[in-house]
């Protein structure tokens, strides 16, 4: 409604075009749709990865590779998925719609921006790089440790890891100054009358995020820095023969990596409700509610860490204190998922890809959490450690809840953001395909887990092959399903129904008010809540 | 149309399934339990299951009724929420929150809390007391205590190479099978130290649910009770390299007569192994016996061959070190020599004096000297590894 009064503001007059405009950027929606394609290109590396290891788990053998390539694989693809996938679709969406929501010209500090956006490509190629230079026969290869780094395996290991500890603190520096930027611009350009008690919930959810990342990241980088200098300057922070502890690298490195898993969730969470709000023609239920269950679980997200080594021999008294606080965590999810369904209850809803992938983000995300709970008992969790059981209990809170939340976003905003409507029945086959093959990879894996198959091994006894066979296959059929997102994507880009400004019947919201796609310079006239 | 192929497409798999079900012996939970611990497992496993399912099925019960009754298609007007604001209402809306509390903390937290007790319970009642300890990759038994005190041995994989390349059939136990199994009384409380060489290990047999990991230069500790004999079989489950898939666990759980018999079995082989030490061997049988000892604890860094797999785990194949002198002028080794290496290690090659006995260390030294395209001639007697020990 404001474009033709600041229309000339929209001229690119003044930006240069081509590859440098894509360079120079410092326009939120440039450097957001930057972030958002790097990360679906990086979340198809990291899904070719793991097609690779399901390939070679389709049956009992080394059939495709040897044991060190596998290892490396399994490492590589976790980081990229986490660092290069998932927490780039997550600023993505920040950078996209952070201003809008809040009534902003652009994010408070554009340079920044650029700068935190241009470390993840170097980053990119720092990790996956040792496997092209193994090809040319130096050093052996990626980082074959299990992204977690542990040492001494990660001080024995290759030039892969020192790669991967760059590529770490690259990553780890452009995740702090995003986190900055979102703070400031949260806290010091919501237009006038919108309290930080109305601002929409993602950017809460954001808002969590970044304090999270800045109390977290420099622990990881403190830890992965101690790992580079007892492997090259004679240090033995994790060596017990100079007095050091290796179970202290665990206890640092969850320190970042308990936490981690609310970074990547809270931004979902924030705009889940939206979404539920939208397709429910019924405002969110319960604001203040979910507001104080982020905060609630960004603070116990710092004081669990531990539960992700029961098994590494902790005093009785830590085992109780890291069970008990990690089972409290399910109070205020539980507050959400309540707020959640009871936003849906006697709404008027309708199905549109958005919202599909929101129920069925519910469904399996609520599966993830709860099988969470059961891990936290310390007995119980002696069989699930480092079982299958746990690979398929993170893949249904970080696939399930982490990447199909941000497919539910991403058809949600990609009308606003192309000003085109996206194939809606291509839409809808892709959730089936997706929700559908994603159970059928990961529900055989909770039972190899419980039958005893440790996870990171390449190759497994007789007992276990039907199970491994069913979820390769399922696996191959999830990933060739993206191919279709991708398309959608293309093709909306490209073109199709014009959408209006509210896209979507029940939308409400600052973004909704302006045209689509927005005009290049967001908001020029504040608006004004009420 | 394309959902009604989705939908067969799905109904097709769940049939696969199901009748694979049928077909199969599969273990949909955790296997038999032969241990206290991992009965109190299952059954913490089981009511805790229970609970989530429960659960789950409540919200999502409630949550696809709404969906299917409060659509827009069926002309269904969206209500207008509010907060709860008398004091009755917000009674009603923390009585999930209390039920949640009571399920966290006491229906699950009290049985969790004993099971953490008992778990962590290694000396009252234990009987006797065994270290394992985890190197890259094969798991080392030492009896610390009772009868069987001082006997220890190593445990390899002993699933050949061809199987896993698919040249063979595999067989039933593949990659699930060692030499040397641990062999343990059955109904005593069995105190296990565990520690490791090199990396994190973990030593893990999903029937006595028990799992700790190893972590080199620290003793941890967990403890065992099989009630039932039987063999008993598991993995290392603690990422520690290329051979982590393979380096199993076997535990052959016998009665106490059975125990006592292998016991004093045992300690005859070890004392038989011990005057061999002292007898003079000549180098063809020291060879013979050298390739024996070559190929199941060092071919899987060096090869079978000796061509190792550079730069990682150097060739022995005229390799620095199979081919210089042994001995100095004195007799005595010299260090950085092909015994000093093979004894007390360096870097990722682990020192061997305490896994192998004399016998086996001069076997497999002049084994190294004059195969696997070396050919020294020299070669040393098991006394003078004795000696070197000194």
């Amino acid at each position: 409604m404001s474009t033709t009064t600041v229309a000339h503001h929209d001229e690119h007059a003044d930006h240069p075009t081509g590859i440098m405009r894509w360079l120079t950027t410092t326009n939120h929606k440039d450097i957001g749709t930057m972030y958002l394609t790097f990360s679906l290109i990086m979340f198809l590396v990291g899904g070719c990865m793991i097609l690779g290891i399901r390939a070679e788990l389709f049956k009992p053998g080394l059939q495709l590779m040897n044991p060190d390539f596998f290892n490396q694989l399994i490492g590589v693809h976790a980081l990229i998925m986490i660092f290069a996938a998932l927490m780039p679709a997550a600023t993505g969406f920040a950078n996209w719609m952070i201003p809008l929501q809040i009534g902003a010209p652009d994010m408070a500090l554009p340079r920044l921006n650029n700068w935190g956006f241009w470390l993840l490509p170097p980053s990119a190629i720092l990790l996956t790089l040792p496997f092209t230079l193994a090809l040319f026969g130096i050093g052996d290869g990626a980082l074959a440790t299990g992204w977690t780094f542990y040492p001494p395996l990660s001080v024995q290991g290759g030039i892969g890891v020192d790669f991967a500890i760059f590529a770490v603190h690259l990553l780890g520096i452009s995740s702090v100054l995003g986190s900055i930027n979102i703070i400031v611009t949260l806290f010091n350009m919501r237009a006038p009358g919108m309290t930080l008690m109305k601002m929409p919930l993602f950017a809460w959810g954001w808002l969590i995020t970044a304090f999270l990342l800045i109390a977290t990241i420099p622990v990881l980088a403190g830890a992965v820095t101690m790992l580079l200098t007892d492997r090259h300057f004679g240090t033995h922070f994790f060596d017990a023969a100079g007095g050091g502890d290796p179970i202290m690298f665990q206890h640092l490195f969850w320190f970042f990596g308990h936490p981690e898993v609310y970074i990547l969730l809270l931004p979902v969470w924030g705009f889940i409700p939206q979404i539920l709000q939208t397709f429910s023609r019924k405002p969110v239920y319960g604001y203040k509610a979910q507001v104080y269950s982020f905060w609630a679980i960004g603070a116990l997200a710092v004081v669990v860490w531990a539960h992700h080594f029961f098994t590494a021999g902790l005093p009785v008294p830590a085992l109780l204190y890291f069970m008990y606080s990690t089972m409290a965590i399910s109070l205020p999810l539980a507050v959400l998922f309540f707020c959640w369904i009871k936003t849906m209850w006697k709404g008027s809803m309708s199905f549109e890809t958005p919202m599909l992938f929101t129920v069925g983000w519910i469904i399996l995300f609520g599966i993830g959490g709860l099988t969470g709970l059961v891990l936290a008992d310390v007995a119980a969790d002696a069989q699930y450690h480092n079982s299958y059981f746990v690979v398929a209990h993170f893949h249904y809170t970080l696939f399930a809840g982490g990447i199909m939340g941000i497919m539910a976003g991403v058809y949600y905003w990609l009308p606003k953001m192309t000003g085109h409507m996206y194939n809606e029945k291509l839409g809808k086959t892709h959730f089936w395909l997706t929700a559908i093959s994603f159970n059928m990879t990961f529900i055989p894996q909770f039972f190899l887990g419980l039958a005893g198959m440790p996870r990171r091994i390449p190759d497994y006894a007789l007992q276990f092959a039907e199970f491994n066979m069913i979820s390769s296959i399922s696996a191959f059929v999830l990933g060739l399903s993206q191919l279709l997102f991708v398309y959608i994507i293309i093709t909306c880009i490209r073109g199709g129904k014009k959408a209006t400004d509210q896209v979507w019947e029940g939308a409400e919201g600052l973004e909704w008010t302006l045209s689509s796609p927005p005009p290049y310079h967001s908001f020029a006239e504040q608006p004004v809540i009420k | 149309m394309l959902m009604q192929g989705l939908k067969k497409i799905g109904a097709v798999l769940l049939l696969a399934m199901v009748s694979m079900v049928a077909y199969a012996d599969y273990s949909w939970n955790f296997p038999e339990p032969v241990t206290p611990m991992a009965l109190d497992t299952l059954h913490v496993h089981n009511k805790f299951m229970l609970i989530t399912m429960a659960i789950f099925v409540v919200v999502l019960a409630i949550m696809i009724y709404s969906i299917f009754a409060h659509r827009k298609s069926k002309g269904f007007k969206p209500v207008t929420d509010k907060a709860p604001s008398t004091a009755i209402e917000i009674f009603w809306t923390l009585i999930p929150f209390a039920i949640l509390l009571l399920i966290d903390f006491v229906i699950m937290g009290i049985p969790a809390y004993h099971s953490v007790i008992m778990m962590e319970d290694t000396r009252n009642g234990s009987e006797m007391v065994i270290k394992v300890t985890g190197s890259q990759w094969r798991w080392q038994y030492e009896y610390m205590s009772g009868d069987a005190e001082g006997i220890k041995f190593v445990s390899n994989l002993t699933t050949n190479t061809k199987q896993m390349h698919n040249e063979e059939e595999k067989g039933k136990n593949y990659l699930l099978e060692v030499d040397n199994p641990l062999v343990l009384p059955v109904d005593t409380k069995v105190r296990v130290l565990m520690t490791a060489t090199d990396v994190l290990h973990n030593w893990w047999v999903p029937q006595f649910g028990s799992s700790r990991v190893a972590v080199p230069g620290f003793i941890r500790e967990t403890w065992v009770q099989v009630t039932k004999p039987g063999v008993y079989r598991g993995q290392c489950k603690e990422l520690c390299g290329k051979g982590h898939g393979y380096m199993p666990v076997v535990v052959h759980a016998v009665s106490k007569e059975e125990y006592k018999t292998w016991v004093l079995a045992k300690k005859d082989e070890a004392a038989q192994a011990d005057a061999g030490a002292d007898q003079e061997w000549t180098k063809e049988d020291l060879v013979a016996k050298g390739k024996e000892v070559y190929e199941k604890n060092c071919a899987v860094c060096h090869q079978v061959t000796g061509a190792g797999l550079p730069p990682a785990f150097p060739a022995l194949t005229g390799g620095k070190i199979t081919t210089a002198p042994i001995f100095g002028a004195d007799g005595k080794y010299l260090p950085d020599s092909h015994l000093d290496r093979v004894l007390n290690g360096k870097n990722i090659m682990p020192a061997w004096k305490s896994v192998l006995n004399d016998t086996e260390i001069a076997a497999v030294i002049s084994y190294e000297r004059n195969a696997l395209g070396n050919s020294m001639g020299d070669f040393v007697q098991p006394s003078q590894v004795k000696a070197a020990r000194q």
